[in-house]
């Protein structure tokens, strides 16, 4: 709120889908036809429309998950509540769920085929600038999309803002290097990145979320409100560019094969780094393609153990738990958080922890098994070692996140313009 | 003398299906030579011990004093379907950090 009505923005951009809340939106509008979009669009839409309207600033977000249209149709119903005169330009048509045969492969290590992985229940290609510049060429306060790759949330203003053509790759990966620093929000302004006494970072609790001021070469400065909590320095840049980048090299996104090892940061002013230089080779032939499927049931169980012999008492009861479900549940994990839960061991820790936490997970076919892991594990207050309290347990479905790659002519992207009193197709 | 990476260098881990990456960055400019020679892929799939059942590869980034290690089947199959109790595996660049170098 403090960046949209004091970051003097032209264009705010709100990246809120992770890798399978798509295929979690989907399961949602199976159940509801008019849902399956981002659970906040309307609380999050309920402060910024005014604002934007304010500043004189355009909102682009793929809050639009597995519904894009319908949560543009939100939005047009709330800015009507609000009194507020907002138009919406929705870009769908990712949803490719129909055009996936059993046969195609999956780009995944083992390129097992779709027909290795349960029931389907979404597909979404990831769209880039160039289907969502149209709708910004509608001029609509709000862009609202479904899947789209996350810089180009951020690539797709700064193309339209300047008019550049979509084969100039220098700049199109000298903006995606902007955008990939940008998509994480407050993990660029200090966000996740503190540790007391060697990376202290102030006022988190009021973290600042980043700007970033943008030239016609696609290179720009990143800064946040002066006053917010956080920071920004080479060394909170340096980790969000490399963020989840496979190859620093090259970067793939729909618009562009960015390369970010040619990056370069400096700190200019206090919060404010410069960044120039990534660069960019032609885009691929293909879109990437999200596949969510039916992945089973989670079942967990958690119990804690304190004092002596904590942590033995912890693996007693996890083979205890384990030999109760020998016979119905193989794929089975047992920790005792405190010591090898997170890193699978200790890396030579000399001291056992005061207090530890035994955990069970398993993976099961039904979701009765998957009850069962927790009850078994809430079973050892009467078969289980002495003193273990606290139970914790849980039993989920799983949607499981496959990708493989599709040609774009097989795709139809499109445009919508949703006004007060009507719907146009607009691309 | 040995000495921990945590002393040398910050980290941060991301998660790409069951791809692992730890990107680590030297505190001073002038230890990042110092990584690059003794933080190789091999050592550090050592070090990462069960964490990484497949390949480790680096990419070296010298524009940044930064090394990237991308670790193949890290994740327990993946974030969605991970038994772990960090499906991300975000936890896993202080793992990298407990390293030990000579230095």
């Amino acid at each position: 709120m403090i960046l949209a009505s004091q970051g003097e923005l032209d264009y705010l951009a709100l990246e809120c889908l992770a890798e399978r809340t798509i295929a979690l939106a989907q399961l949602r509008k199976l159940a509801d036809p008019a849902g399956g979009f981002d659970p906040l669009l309307e609380t999050r839409l309920r402060a910024l429309l005014p604002l934007a309207l304010r500043h004189d600033f355009r909102i682009v977000t793929n809050m639009g998950a597995a519904n894009p249209l319908g949560a543009g149709r939100r939005v047009i119903a709330l800015s009507r509540e609000l009194g507020l005169k907002v138009t919406v330009a929705v870009v769908s048509g990712d949803d490719v769920l129909s055009l996936l045969e059993p046969s195609m492969r999956t780009i995944e290590a083992r390129g097992a085929p779709l027909s290795e992985y349960g029931a389907l229940v979404s597909a979404n290609a990831y769209f880039g600038a160039e289907e969502i510049l149209p709708a910004l060429a509608t001029g609509a306060h709000v862009v609202i999309t479904g899947r789209v790759a996350d810089p180009s949330l951020f690539v797709a203003p700064i193309a339209h803002a300047f008019g550049w053509r979509l084969d100039d790759w220098q700049r199109l990966g000298r903006a995606t290097a902007v955008g990939h620093l940008l998509e994480c929000a407050g993990q660029v302004t200090g966000g996740y990145f503190a540790e007391p006494g060697l990376k202290d970072v102030p006022n988190l609790a009021q973290l600042g979320f980043p700007w970033c001021d943008v030239d016609a070469e696609g290179n720009g400065t990143l800064g946040k409100v002066a006053g917010t909590g956080g920071a920004i320095t080479l060394r909170t840049a340096k980790e969000q560019l490399l963020y989840e980048v496979t190859d620093p090299g090259g970067y793939i996104t729909p618009d562009v094969v960015a390369d970010f090892s040619s990056v370069r940061l400096s700190e200019t002013a206090p919060d404010r780094v410069r960044v120039q230089g990534a660069g960019g080779r032609p885009r691929t032939a293909t879109y990437k393609v999200s596949v969510g499927y039916r992945a089973g049931f989670v079942g967990e169980g958690e119990i804690s153990y304190a004092g002596a012999k904590a942590v033995e008492r912890a693996r007693l009861g996890g083979e205890i738990v384990r030999e109760r479900l020998r016979d119905d549940i193989s794929d089975i994990r047992i920790d005792v958080i405190g010591v090898d839960s997170a890193h699978r061991g200790d890396f030579g820790y000399p001291h056992p922890p005061y207090e530890v936490r035994l955990r069970v997970a398993a993976r099961t076919p039904t979701r009765e098994l998957a009850e069962r892991v927790g009850a078994e594990v809430e079973a050892l207050w009467i078969n289980g070692p002495a003193g273990g309290g606290g139970v914790r347990r849980y039993a989920q479905e799983r949607i499981g996140v496959v990708s493989l790659l599709l040609e774009r002519s097989r795709v139809r992207p499109r445009v919508t313009l949703l006004e007060e009193d009507r719907e146009t197709q607009a691309a | 003398m040995k000495r921990k990476l945590h002393e040398l260098a910050h980290a941060r881990a991301g998660d790409k299906g069951d791809t692992l990456t730890l990107a680590l960055f030297a505190y001073r400019d002038e230890d990042y030579e110092l990584l690059r020679r003794q933080v190789t892929a091999q050592a550090v799939k050592q070090h990462l011990g069960r964490i990484v059942q497949g390949d480790v590869r680096r990419f070296e980034v010298p524009n940044l004093h930064a090394l990237q290690f991308v670790c193949e089947r890290a994740l327990d199959t993946g974030v969605t379907t991970s038994l772990g109790i960090d499906p991300h595996g975000k936890t896993l660049s202080y793992a990298l950090l407990e390293m030990v170098i000579d230095a």
